[in-house]
């Protein structure tokens, strides 16, 4: 385990020294961007939506003193979702989505000598390859967390009126009810490290990989599960960290 | 030039180069023959630098390449074109773009229509001109060859290295690519080796022959040369197909069996 930390670690360092040039990285990162960030909007969707309106329900069935006010249930599912759903969530499915794909991808590569001709080129595979990758999922995590965080509540919202669990007026009031935006702040951040991990670990998986087809698809299993390990560790940290 | 001097490798304590000394001359098809798991491939990774012998050195016209800065090694790097086995082509990118790719990642100096002519040139030459809109998955094997030697010669490379060119080719087709690899070689004089365990392409282009068995070197010539050297190995590894005993036996009979073979060749490939 150590030898692979070390070896990841030296994997980083040589993505970042003796890099290509600067177009030339900032073309690869907009086309990955593309693929982390504009294809995972319909999952990313999809899976906030839900868990929004499924908090709403689960929260108000649980809500039952008629001491606390309705609008609790708008002010914990906008909690529950900034700080930990939004985030967490949608960088654990998009380990699923993006991880595994990218370790499938580079995984491909090495074993049909792609990247092996990329080296015989003289070009830094690593930071052809996967800087761009790594780039791509730090600015395109945040802004999927931001539409999960949005469309949480959107789909709490048009739970709980269409069930008649509670009205709009005071699912808004619960929203607005002693609002933090140091939260927002944490959310982001632990995003941007996520993303870091996911690609980052994702890539290392499928860069060396040896073998043939079922070594890439040992490859792709491995990046999701350590991928999705290494959030709920960093997630741990983070909130001990930083709330 | 190529020079390779003393190179050894071993994995795990098993040699599996064990001191190899040999050059590749320019403007020659240079062939490392030998059966599977004699080494061959482990050779060319250590000469292209994907891999780094445990000992000797490797030197590309005077540079140094083993153990040399990362900036020289980059240099050279850039002036070698090889095609894989595989032919490890760009599978995202089109044809066209996978000749392009080299020039614009190497020389960005290029302008877009002198990118363009250039690919356009390379395409032609390898007769695909009209096939670079064409994803890798829709050609077959001998046109990614074919498009993997464009990709290799497009920066006006100085060294080609092909691993098994003719590998799961028809006898038709291998022969084509063996002449484009020899056309392009002398054309340009540049060096080239090639890694082969194909008898034919030993009499089409075997300019400069290296044997290679159990990670030695056995034997060095040429297409001439080979037909009567006395190494028991390269003679077992000769005459294991059945077609080369059969044209040997006439060749004892009647002297000229397997010089008839190469003559006749030799003059096909001349006509062409």
């Amino acid at each position: 385990m150590v030898k692979n930390f070390g070896e990841f670690l030296l994997f980083i360092q040589s993505m970042v020294t003796r890099t290509e040039r600067l177009k030339t990285l900032w073309q690869r990162t907009l086309e990955e961007s593309v693929i982390i960030g504009f294809d995972s909007i319909f999952i990313v969707a999809i899976v906030s939506a839900f868990i929004g309106a499924v908090t709403c329900v689960q929260i108000s069935y649980n809500l039952v003193s008629p001491l606390i006010p309705k609008s609790t249930i708008g002010f914990m599912v906008r909690e529950m979702t900034i700080l930990e759903l939004a985030p967490t969530i949608t960088s654990i499915v998009l380990a699923g989505k993006v991880g595994s794909s990218i370790a499938g991808g580079l995984g491909t590569m090495r074993i049909t000598e792609q990247v092996a001709a990329l080296e015989v080129m003289g070009i830094n595979s690593a930071s052809y390859l996967v800087l761009p990758r790594i780039v791509a999922a730090i600015l395109m995590f945040p802004l999927l967390v931001i539409l999960a965080m949005m469309l949480s509540i959107l789909g709490g919202y048009l739970a709980g009126t269409l069930t008649g669990a509670i009205s709009a007026q005071e699912y808004i009031e619960g929203l607005r009810t002693d609002f933090i935006p140091y939260n927002i702040t944490f959310a982001l951040i632990k995003s941007v490290v996520f993303a870091f991990l996911v690609s980052a670990i994702s890539s290392y998986k499928g860069y060396f990989t040896t073998g043939g087809a079922l070594e890439v698809g040992a490859a792709s299993t491995g990046a999701v599960n350590n991928s999705i390990i290494a959030i709920l560790l960093a997630d741990f940290v983070l909130a001990a960290l930083l709330l | 030039m190529i020079e390779i001097h003393n190179v050894q490798k071993s994995f795990n304590g098993n040699q599996v180069l064990k001191g190899i000394t040999c050059t590749f001359e320019t403007g020659k098809c240079n062939l490392l023959l030998g059966g599977s798991g004699t080494g061959k491939s482990v050779l060319l990774q250590c000469i292209v630098g994907l891999m780094q012998p445990d000992i000797g050195s490797i030197t590309y016209d005077g540079s140094v390449f083993t153990n040399n800065k990362v900036q020289i090694r980059q240099e050279i790097r850039r002036k070698i074109g090889m095609l894989f086995q595989g032919s490890a082509l760009f599978d995202s990118m089109t044809v066209y773009e996978n000749t392009e790719f080299p020039l614009k990642m190497l020389t960005p100096e290029m302008t877009k229509e002198e990118r363009r002519d250039r690919v356009e040139f390379c395409l032609k030459r390898v007769g695909l001109e009209n096939a670079g809109n064409k994803m890798p998955a829709e050609i077959s094997g001998g046109m990614k060859k074919r498009v993997g030697i464009a990709r290799a010669i497009a920066p006006n490379c100085t060294y080609l290295f092909c691993d098994e060119p003719n590998s799961g080719l028809d006898p038709l087709t291998s022969l084509k690519i063996d002449e484009l690899i020899h056309e392009i070689t002398h054309e340009y004089n540049i060096t080239t080796a090639i890694i082969t365990h194909d008898m034919n392409s030993v009499v089409e282009i075997g300019d400069h022959i290296i044997f290679l068995h159990k990670g030695q070197k056995l034997w060095d010539g040429n297409k001439e040369e080979i037909l009567n050297a006395q190494v028991p190995e390269l003679k077992e590894f000769i005459f294991s197909s059945s077609l080369v005993r059969a044209a040997k036996k006439v060749d004892d009979e009647s002297e000229g069996g397997l010089s008839a073979i190469t003559d006749s060749t030799n003059s096909q490939s001349a006509g062409s």
